[in-house]
């Protein structure tokens, strides 16, 4: 007892068991089953893209910080996250240099030159989708979704690229039968490789919601503010043709809602503005879907709203505990 | 069970299966051991002595005192010798005036001790002139006078006097042991308290962690109908007084006042315990209640100390350490100072010595924010202490106070609970002090 050599140290003196890689791994778990299912779908070719894309974005963003000499963060497995979100951005037709081209993207541009981890102001994984959208849209849009595994394409078996874009193409108002309703709901339509299967999204959402890596306010108020919005520009008679109910299970909407908005870094931090997120991202995507140009509004609403973050988290500080008004 | 609770907080494991079945424990200084008596053990002026070196001191005589409104006197917890009076080295860390005592350990008590036991018909000053000369301040580690505390300024109106039996700082135990084992004694102390304020209802409040002190508080306040047990939910910081005020009686202290302001006093379960025993026995504050814990300690337990005693001999009349400490605590691991040297005297506000092994008191790195805004979920004040730790990186001032940096309570719920392990309490501490430091100066 003579000489002890003690510590020094701040309160507090414990810490939870809480870290970046037990978040980031449960972002990993989350998708899983809306991997699995872009597999089933997609067949092996979408096993092969998101090893690559994956592996792309650990390289680049190994590659990048030993360059600038930083410590190598690789092991926080956030590039991992990125690089399967990547992956089931695209089409099952994507060449596959084209996931080598978006995690340089993501992880170069949108991440790492701005500070890495944290720092990004738009989600890395959607700005490289973006940036592929827009370079090579032939690859990225449209008639690359016509490939799938197992030959469903949309409403009524009918060839076409996605349900969204059968029903911005279409000047009638569609039925949807209850079993385009399942193959909807279950991921056998067309689409990128993780964005059609909605019940594979939903369960991975809902565990990040019961592990508390996320909160349910932004992916509860968007996909709300598209059911809502939808049916009022159908049953106002301004968009008559769409089918609000199918149409919040096709598309991007729910990897979009659950695992794109939801990004730490590109979020809102307060709960009012995780709210207005949301809503926003939804008023957004429902705009882009019945006015725009693209059939599918989910990449760019998030983008756009990402952008905002900084003014909503300003505007939408908590009120303190015992806050006394000025000149009150 | 239906319980009270204030907004966010944490969660931490909470260490008491330790010691929370030891019965206190009375541990006696031996014979020759030095005690040493720091002049400053409150908020407040410091004392000064009045006694001289070589001077014989019985257990209980004032041996210091201030003229200051704000101070509180210090007691001999034993009968001795004064050996010297000379800075030496406090919990707190730093070095602090002190009447040094030799224990001749005869316990040779001071006659004006336990003369005035009368308390039928006492008058209001009576009993605040009491508690004032016993030397009570706040022991559940603030040290706040407890004679201001209960006399706060007439335009203050109190209206409800809640006794601190939260407890939930991990580890501690003390509170709940005195519940179970003097909890007649805690009731009559609350009374006490309550005769100063006769409008005032009493309530104790006590998390729901302690079932067995709740269900020995209900049968002892079964009878007194101003005086209710309130359950809390087991939630940190339940403890911190503003916390605490709002979950029994929902009004939040506003930022900068005072618990008066919202018409309440709050005081620690071992403080109304020597209230009791200042006013009923005519006794004045030597001893207090320390939870002993912590992986390198051999014999985890709840003792009953002579305020003065050291650390150590403390720490080595338990059986010493079971494996080489890293880390010693005075306090709880959330708020608790970390100590580097255990020859330090308990002090009035000494709560807790915890003693862990390297593994247990190994730090994280710290990394890059990622922005997951938990700790704005966890902050039990509303603050976004992310915000307020860029803020400073930024060495931006006024953006700190503007988010109300100066209304952190210290907690430690954000560093705590923050996956990237950011030093947000330490930051946040450290710019309060510079800042407040800096309007002095103006």
């Amino acid at each position: 007892m003579e000489n002890l050599k003690l510590l020094v140290s701040s309160t507090p003196h414990i810490r939870s068991n809480d870290s970046i890689e037990k978040i980031m791994g449960d972002v990993l778990i989350a998708l899983a089953p809306a991997s699995i299912m872009g597999i089933y779908f997609f067949g092996f070719k979408a096993l092969l893209l998101m090893i690559i894309s994956m592996a792309s974005c650990v390289l680049f963003e190994a590659g990048y910080q030993k360059l600038t000499k930083q410590p190598v963060t690789v092991t926080d497995l956030s590039a991992l996250v990125t690089g399967l979100l990547l992956a089931l951005n695209l089409p099952v037709s994507s060449p596959v240099w084209l996931p080598i081209v978006g995690g340089f993207f993501a992880i170069v541009v949108a991440k790492q030159v701005f500070g890495g981890l944290g720092q990004n102001f738009i989600n890395p994984a959607l700005a490289a989708r973006a940036f592929l959208v827009a370079s090579y849209p032939t690859l990225t849009t449209g008639g690359a979704f016509t490939q799938t595994a197992k030959g469903v394409i949309g409403i009524d078996g009918i060839s076409a690229a996605t349900p969204l874009a059968q029903i911005a193409e279409s000047k009638d108002i569609l039925t949807v039968s209850s079993s385009d309703f399942v193959n909807a709901i279950f991921g056998n339509i067309g689409g990128t490789i993780g964005e059609t299967c909605a019940v594979a999204l939903i369960l991975g959402g809902i565990y990040l919601i019961v592990r508390k890596v996320i909160s349910w306010k932004i992916p509860v108020s968007y996909i709300l503010t598209v059911l809502i919005l939808t049916s009022i520009f159908k049953y106002t008679g301004i968009a008559p043709n769409r089918l609000p109910l199918y149409e919040i299970f096709t598309g991007g909407l729910m990897l979009g809602a659950f695992f794109m908005a939801t990004d730490y870094a590109s979020s809102p931090v307060t709960p009012v503005g995780q709210i207005i997120m949301g809503i926003g991202c939804g008023l957004i995507t429902t705009l882009i879907r019945i006015f725009g140009g693209y059939p599918e509004g989910v990449s760019y609403s998030i983008l756009l709203m990402n952008l905002c973050v900084p003014l909503i988290d300003r505007y939408t500080k908590p009120k303190i505990f015992g806050e006394v008004k000025k000149n009150a | 069970m239906n319980t009270q609770t204030f907004k966010r907080g944490v969660h931490p494991p909470d260490g008491k299966k330790y010691t929370n079945e030891k019965p206190i424990d009375i541990l006696m200084p031996k014979e020759g051991a030095l005690l040493a008596f720091p002049m400053s053990q409150h908020i407040g002026a410091p004392c000064s002595p009045i006694v001289q070196k070589g001077e014989r001191v019985l257990l209980g005589q004032k041996i210091a005192e201030s003229d200051a409104f704000m101070s509180s006197p210090i007691h001999s917890s034993i009968s001795g010798t004064v050996k010297d009076i000379k800075p030496v080295l406090t919990p707190s860390g730093a070095m602090v005036n002190a009447i040094i005592i030799e224990n001749d350990a005869k316990l040779e008590e001071d006659p004006s001790l336990g003369k005035d036991t009368n308390i039928e018909g006492i008058s209001r000053q009576k009993i605040l002139d009491k508690i004032k000369n016993a030397g009570i301040v706040g022991l559940g580690g603030a040290g706040f006078p407890t004679h201001v505390k209960l006399n706060p300024p007439a335009d203050k109106k109190i209206d409800s006097i809640i006794v601190n039996a939260a407890e939930c700082e991990p580890y501690l135990t003390t509170d709940h042991r005195v519940l179970l084992e003097k909890t007649e004694r805690v009731v009559k102390g609350l009374e006490i308290m309550l005769m100063l304020h006769p409008d005032a209802k009493g309530y104790i409040a006590i998390e729901v962690n302690k079932p067995d002190a709740i269900e020995a508080l209900e049968k002892a306040v079964a009878s007194k109908s101003k005086i209710s047990v309130i359950a809390l939910k087991t939630k940190y910081p339940q403890g911190s007084e503003k916390q605490l005020i709002y979950a029994v009686t929902k009004r939040e202290v506003p930022s900068g006042a005072l618990p008066a302001d919202a018409g309440c006093i709050v005081d620690n379960v071992d403080t109304v315990l020597a209230i009791e025993r200042a006013v009923v026995k005519d006794r004045p504050l030597m001893r207090r209640i320390v939870t002993l814990s912590g992986d390198a300690v051999k014999n985890p337990g709840n003792y009953q100390v002579r305020i003065g005693m050291s650390f150590r001999e403390l720490i080595e009349m338990t059986g010493g350490f079971s494996e080489e400490p890293r880390k010693i605590i005075a306090g709880g691991p959330m708020m608790g100072q970390a100590i580097f040297s255990i020859d330090v005297p308990i002090i009035k506000t000494s709560s807790a010595i915890l003693a862990f092994t390297e593994k247990a008191a190994a730090l994280p790195p710290e990394r890059n924010c990622i922005r997951c805004g938990k700790c704005i979920g966890a902050c039990p004040m509303g603050l976004m202490p992310a915000t307020l730790n860029s803020d400073i990186l930024a060495n931006d001032m006024a953006a700190f106070e503007a988010n109300h940096g100066l209304d952190c309570i210290e907690c430690g719920s954000c560093s705590y609970i923050c996956p990237a392990k950011r030093h947000l309490a330490q930051t946040i501490r450290a710019t309060k002090r510079a800042v407040m430091a800096a309007k002095r100066k103006k």
